[in-house]
């Protein structure tokens, strides 16, 4: 195992640690408490109580009801039962915009649906959503994420909603809400939308649960049947401790979120302004006022992302660049190529991302362990140039 | 020495992985993600990626996975469709050791702080008394692979290791089962990674190109029959040319794609004793007489005599008459003993 104390973790967006209080709450559901929710004795009756209170506090940070909480194996099993589900039982086309996360995109481009185009910051083009909206009348679902996995942009959910409820009337709205737990008030996007998806370990909670937030009830097929659990909304013995420490995890990022949100904006800013300050042409991805606090997204002229990553990994400091393929290599960002970037200045893309273990430390450090590695790969790239001539 | 071992996902690289960290090398491995399409039999399918990442886990060294899709399109698939187009008969995996493994990866590797880039191919790196790097033969006839990386020049040897290039496979086979490593029964790839079994070569050149029908002619420029694509028909081939059984054996001479024309003739019109050879490269200084020459990856070497223009271009005149190399394939040049490559180009049109 890695030694964690020695790494310098800036890869939240793809997955956090676990907050302490989510670990504790979950134990007991492996050793002990261990019976199936879904049973007929008193065991089982110990497991559906901490199923449903859970529920209860998932809803509360949602702003919904405790029967609008279904909860999943993972956000994009969200997302899939969203897209999927939506089409199932209505027909009709789904729409998403084109820097969706893969779990919405795919399904979309499956159902031979509507991709619209993004803004330069990776929001849906609202002009485009309403020019595509009224062109089809068959519109069934659309989906828009609330952030961006790759860049943090946010999406004004109102205006989406305005433009949806006008010229889609009958169509269900439905956010990727995956990346947005840790940064906004989810109270404040439930109101514009009909579905909703959050994944527990982006948030400080465990992998494999996710939730499906169903507002205003049932109005979409269900993706995996089975046994009837979740009042047949999602079949499948229930992750009793998982969905446990999800609710401990949620509440939690959200009684902190405020506080957070300022710290981790401040750490964002001095880690993209000390990049900035040792290194030329380090372009932010995405102006500050647009995205999330905890999103340091940067193109780096002249260097690789893969390269970058790779002497990052050899001093312990973990990042990313795009969504990494099946095979694990990196491809090229879809999300970057919509927002119209270059792919050259794509190419060298690196996505640092903070969230609640992030110190000023981590930021010092991967500053210091950053500009080191890029000089070298720029300088390798000049005498590569050089040679050739 | 800090070394990238290049592992495909094959049972040679896999070993190689192993050798270079028991001679006490800092090794990371790395898998090439190249084509994006559909592949069984190649080296960048995620089942692939999947056998080396497990045996660098089992290895205890660092794995990682570089893309370079774009480049391999560049430098590997453009050109494959282009020589089809041209009538020529390219040889993909020497054009992705020339333009991937031993250039971009390599030059990557170089601007990451490696010493050397390894991979699991069958041939060996010596050094001469005055301390010049020699490219040989693998230890294994069978399995040699000098052939496909004779493009390599003095400072990439330099920088080079094959650690399996001395042994004989079924030795290879024996550690990799020792080691319990998951690749070590695994079969040897045989074909064009990015072209299926399934589809085959019409089916990939078919979604890219417009093929187009041809008459076959003999020499005296009567119709003797038709192919479906002239594309697909290359110097040398015999079957698949829609002529009647019986009657004497009769090869393709030359492909004019130009005029969708295939012209046919007996053995003794295929023999040449002359071939233009260019985009020459050398394993050190161009070399002028005698040289023994190999046109394809296992094929015999025949004796020559070689003399060059320049670097890059030259003409080798045969000793005894052979069968005509097919325009674009690659011929190596080897020294007396048939052990040393010396340098290697491309048959001209």
């Amino acid at each position: 195992m890695a030694d964690t104390a020695a790494l310098t973790y800036l890869d939240h967006a793809a997955s956090t640690p676990m907050r302490a209080g989510a670990i504790e709450a979950m134990t007991p559901f492996f050793a002990e408490q261990y019976a199936n929710a879904s049973g007929a004795h008193r065991f089982a009756r110990q497991s559906r109580k901490a199923v449903d209170e859970s529920r209860d506090r998932v809803a509360a940070v949602l702003g919904c009801q405790p029967n609008e909480v279904v909860f999943t194996g993972c956000g994009t099993e969200s997302d899939n039962m969203a897209v999927f589900g939506a089409v199932h039982a209505h027909g009709g086309r789904p729409v998403c915009s084109a820097a969706e996360h893969h779990a919405v995109l795919h399904p979309v481009e499956q159902l031979d649906g509507i991709v619209v185009g993004v803004d330069a910051a990776g929001a849906i083009d609202i002009d485009a959503l309403r020019t595509a909206l009224v062109a089809a009348s068959d519109v069934s679902i659309v989906s828009v994420m609330a952030v961006n996995n790759e860049v943090g942009t946010v999406t004004d959910l109102e205006e989406v909603a305005a433009v949806v409820r006008r010229h889609a009337p009958n169509a269900l709205l439905h956010t990727d809400a995956v990346q947005a737990a840790c940064w906004l008030d989810l109270r404040t996007l439930t109101p514009h939308v009909d579905l909703l998806s959050l994944s527990a370990h982006k948030f400080g909670g465990p992998k494999g649960v996710g939730v499906l937030a169903e507002i205003g009830g049932p109005r979409i097929a269900p993706l995996i049947v089975g046994g009837g659990q979740e009042r047949d909304r999602r079949s499948g013995t229930h992750n009793t401790g998982g969905i446990v420490a999800a609710a401990v995890a949620l509440e939690e990022t959200d009684a902190e979120r405020s506080t957070e949100g300022v710290r981790l904006r401040e750490l964002s800013n001095r880690l993209v302004k000390g990049l900035q300050a040792q290194l030329s042409d380090v372009i932010e991805t995405v102006p500050v006022e647009r995205k999330v606090a905890g999103s340091a997204h940067v193109c780096i002229a002249g260097v690789e992302s893969e390269s970058l990553l790779f002497l990052l990994d050899q001093a312990n400091v973990c990042a990313s660049a795009a969504s990494a393929c099946a095979s694990g290599a990196m491809d090229p960002s879809h999300v970057l190529a919509a927002m119209g970037v270059d792919r050259d200045v794509a190419l060298g893309s690196l996505r640092l991302s903070l969230g609640h273990t992030t110190t000023a430390a981590d930021v010092d450090r991967a500053i210091d362990v950053i500009v080191p590695a890029v000089e070298q790969l720029r300088t390798a790239a000049t005498q590569r140039t050089a040679q050739r001539r | 020495m800090k070394v990238l071992c290049a592992m495909s996902g094959g049972v040679d690289s896999s070993v190689a992985a192993h050798l270079l960290q028991g001679a006490g090398h800092d090794v990371v491995g790395v898998t090439m993600k190249l084509w994006g399409g559909a592949t069984d039999t190649g080296c960048c399918s995620v089942s692939d990626v999947d056998d080396a990442r497990r045996v660098a886990q089992q290895l205890d060294i660092d794995h990682l996975v570089f893309n370079f899709g774009d480049d391999f399109d560049r430098g590997v698939v453009g050109p494959y469709v282009d020589a089809h187009v041209a009538g020529q008969t390219p040889n993909p995996c020497i054009e992705c050791n020339r333009t991937v493994k031993f250039a971009r990866l390599a030059e990557r590797a170089d601007a990451l702080g490696f010493d050397a880039v390894a991979t699991g191919h069958h041939a060996q790196v010596g050094r001469t008394a005055d301390g010049r790097y020699t490219l040989l033969r693998g230890a294994d006839p069978a399995k040699d692979q000098s052939y496909v990386v004779h493009m390599l020049d003095q400072a990439r040897l330099a920088r080079t290791l094959f650690p399996v290039g001395s042994m004989a496979k079924s030795q290879v086979r024996s550690i990799a089962a020792d080691l319990d490593l998951r690749t070590a029964a695994k079969p040897d790839s045989q074909d064009v990674c990015f072209i299926t079994s399934t589809g085959g070569r019409t089916a990939f050149l078919g979604d890219r190109i417009e093929m187009r029908p041809g008459r076959v002619v003999d020499t005296a420029g009567d119709e003797v029959g038709t192919v479906p694509a002239v594309e697909m028909v290359t110097v040398g081939q015999r079957k698949g040319l829609g002529l009647p059984g019986g009657g004497p054996k009769r090869y393709v001479l030359d492909v004019d794609v130009a005029r969708a024309k295939v012209i046919v003739g007996d053995d003794a019109d295929l023999m040449r004793s002359t071939e233009q050879v260019r985009d020459l490269t050398w394993i050190d200084e161009p070399v002028d007489g005698t040289v023994r020459v190999q046109a394809s990856a296992h094929g015999a070497t025949h004796l020559a005599e070689l003399s060059i223009v320049d670097r890059t271009a030259g003409e080798i005149t045969w000793l005894n008459p052979q069968r005509r190399i097919a325009p674009g394939q690659s011929v190596v040049f080897y020294d007396d003993a048939d052990r040393g490559v010396l340098g290697g180009g491309r048959v001209a049109h």
